[in-house]
């Protein structure tokens, strides 16, 4: 039972990882039609960031500062680089690899290739008793910052203006296009959004692994993408679901089976949704 | 379907033209076109270059040229290009320099040339040798991997998988399971096409960003699975070296690295050839139209999927071969194989070079390979380390210098390197 326990909360808490990352992700492919492969960029930008500035300053002051590096980042990858791009999907998943490449190599050569050490709070590392289990407190800090980032993309998309003009330039965009309303201005807007998402998780993965190294966006990215696929592109909640399910599959399979197929599992799960459906789980059957 | 050629002419060879069979060049052209048509999605914003309106007006004139009367078209619907119609002289140099170039590289060898900040050692060296053997291995992965990508439009993120199968596939059936060199080369085959074929027809279920999502994923599992060494086989984050006694004698030792380079440009004349009759071939064609159209082909009455799954299967298996290859040159598997840097290496390759065009994968991995290599070299050399730190940490190293120069690519060179000339042209 204990097991069962530690297994879902650290499944739910690599789960919330995940979500920083797809739900921005998804945004910026649902919207823009951008597979940005950046985005493990402005995780490793949050990450870094955070790990400076908390030599400077107390850890919670580190994080914002990491994620508005991450935002910063990403508004300027946006409006520099990607802006002269649209409607060219092609050209700009290159970039976006392009910049991937380029950016990870310049972060390793200003910080170094090897992970360094990442100042977590004290009192993430200490443990609490859930339900018998021993559980790190990481985890929850892990959760709870994912659970109001979903609240709070939901607010922002069905509460405000601009969220609506995201949802519906989502769903369609030449007609928002065609109604007179600047899409574009929403493209920076999801971009700031997806960079500031990433770059919390980057500081939370942080928290997570004790350590940051410059390829650890890539392979985080990688399962974010797939949590985007089954999560069906630009649904946030989608990619929630999407998320847990993941992370838990990932989970489980790996303490129950040998180390490898949690991953290999994660794969299956991805080949068995797309089969059944096309479009993601929360996607229109097309 | 379209109209027919007889099945033989795919397989004689290139002495025997049909009269209908386009100039190589139309191809390069076709290509060209067609490329900046779906990227830039009908809109034309943001171009940098009047490349397609130049080839435009090009392909007008060819049709004031003609007598009148005759059709501007060829059989397969597509324009025919100008100088389609020029002499055949044009069209034997054409033939001639890769002829030229290939026997250049051959006897590259037999050279004592020392060029001192271009290479190692002299070209001879086995230290040149195994530099120019990696470049040319990598070209003909980056040609497969056009195959794919410039000539079909199937974007993979998976394409490492296959290279890593074909290494790992003969290491560990020689060192590990004791086969004979022959009996895992047999096995490396078996493996190099039924894999792909089974991957490939499920992730070809699935199109677009998906397709390159599906493939992503199942490259990243076997990336994760040769890092976790299940049953000690493939030797984790170490990798696993072939055990020396396994390669026949010509193909091991310092001495014998020229054996290797023949053995890399072998392999990558094979691809190349193989990929130049392929894409002439019946199937070729619809590869191309699936690239421009996919779901033209399908009302047209054609399975997309199959063909789809024939490009997929083909480009795989040729990766595993030079998997094969690959480990032969370096002497054992190493995981980086298995990640997915190694297949954004490709794409990277292949943008560079121009992708679905003739030459443009092959210069482009040739060009990507030897840079990654030297520019390390260059990041130590006297030039950069009087520069201050900001430049110096930077350009030692070699992927943000291959980062940056792919995004200008992108942006200024759409069609590559190898359409550059193009885009000047009169």
């Amino acid at each position: 039972m204990s097991d069962v326990v530690l297994l879902t909360l650290t499944g739910l808490g690599l789960g919330a990882l995940y979500f920083l990352i797809a739900s921005g992700l998804s945004l910026i492919f649902g919207l823009a039609d951008v597979l940005n492969f950046a985005h493990g960029l402005f995780l490793a930008v949050g990450a870094y960031g955070t790990w400076w500035a908390s030599a400077h300053m107390p850890f919670v002051l580190a994080v914002v500062f990491g994620v508005a590096a991450g935002t910063a980042v990403a508004v300027l990858v946006e409006v520099v680089l990607i802006r002269p791009l649209y409607t060219r999907t092609i050209e700009q998943v290159l970039v976006t690899v392009g910049l991937s490449l380029a950016g990870v190599a310049l972060l390793q050569a200003t910080f170094g290739a090897d992970p360094v050490i990442f100042p977590k709070p004290a009192w993430t590392g200490e443990t609490t008793r859930v339900l018998g289990a021993i559980v790190p407190n990481d985890r929850f800090l892990l959760i709870g910052a994912a659970v109001i980032v979903l609240a709070a993309l939901q607010l922002f998309l069905h509460r405000t203006r601009f969220g609506l003009i995201v949802r519906a330039g989502v769903e369609n965009r030449t007609m928002v296009t065609a109604l007179g309303i600047n899409v574009r201005t929403a493209f920076t807007v999801v971009f700031a959004i997806g960079g500031a998402a990433a770059a919390l998780a980057g500081a939370l993965a942080g928290v997570y692994f004790g350590n940051v190294s410059p390829g650890q966006g890539t392979s985080m990215l990688i399962f974010a993408f797939i949590v985007v696929v089954i999560g069906g592109m630009g649904s946030v909640t989608g990619s929630a679901v999407a998320a847990v399910l993941v992370g838990l599959v990932q989970q489980f399979a790996g303490y129950y089976a040998a180390a490898g197929v949690g991953e290999a599992s994660v794969v299956l799960l991805l080949a068995v949704v797309l089969l059944a459906r096309p479009g993601g789980l929360a996607g229109r059957t097309a | 379907m379209t109209p027919q050629r007889p099945q033989d002419d795919h397989t004689s060879g290139q002495s025997t033209e049909p009269v209908s069979r386009p100039d190589p060049e139309e191809d390069q052209l076709l290509g060209g076109r067609s490329e900046k048509q779906v990227s830039t999605g009908g809109s034309g914003e943001g171009r940098l270059f009047g490349g397609r309106s130049e080839k435009q007006v090009r392909a007008r004139r060819s049709g004031e040229d003609r007598v009148p009367g005759e059709r501007p078209e060829a059989k397969g619907g597509a324009p025919v290009a100008w100088w389609a119609l020029g002499g055949r002289s044009a069209w034997s140099v054409r033939r001639a320099v890769p002829v030229i170039v290939f026997v250049v590289l051959a006897v590259l060898p037999f050279s004592t040339l020392d060029l001192p900040a271009l290479l190692p050692g002299p070209v001879n060296s086995p230290g040149s040798m195994q530099l120019l053997a990696i470049c040319l291995v990598f070209a003909g992965l980056a040609v497969t991997y056009d195959l794919l990508f410039g000539r079909t439009g199937l974007l993979s993120f998976g394409h490492a998988l296959y290279v890593a199968l074909g290494s790992y596939t003969v290491n560990i059936a020689v060192t590990k399971a004791g086969l004979s060199l022959a009996a895992a080369l047999g096995l490396a085959v078996v493996v190099g096409l039924v894999v792909p074929v089974v991957f490939g027809a499920l992730a070809l279920r699935v199109s677009g960003i998906a397709f390159a999502m599906v493939t992503l994923a199942t490259a990243q599992v076997g990336s994760i699975l040769v890092m976790s060494d299940p049953g000690g086989l493939t030797g984790g984050e170490e990798g696993l070296s072939l055990a020396p006694s396994a390669l026949p004698g010509f193909l091991t030792g310092v001495l014998n690295t020229a054996n290797l380079y023949w053995l890399a440009l072998a392999y990558l004349i094979v691809v190349v050839a193989v990929v130049a009759w392929a894409v002439e071939s019946e199937p070729g064609r619809v590869w191309q139209a699936i690239r421009e159209n996919e779901r033209r082909v399908s009302v047209l009455g054609l399975p997309s999927y199959r063909f789809r799954l024939l490009s997929f299967a083909l480009a795989s298996f040729l990766a595993t071969l030079g998997g094969v290859v690959h480990l032969f040159l370096v002497g054992g598997s190493s995981p980086q194989i298995t990640t997915s840097n190694f297949t954004l290496a490709f794409l990277v390759m292949v943008v560079i070079g121009g992708a679905g065009s003739r030459w443009g994968a092959m210069i482009g991995g040739i060009a990507y390979t030897y840079l990654d290599h030297r520019l390390s070299a260059l990041g130590t050399s006297d030039a950069v380390a009087g520069l201050p730190a900001v430049l110096k940490a930077p350009l030692s190293e070699p992927l943000f210098v291959l980062g940056v120069l792919f995004i200008l690519v992108v942006y200024f060179l759409p069609g590559g390197l190898t359409r550059a000339r193009r885009h000047q042209g009169p």
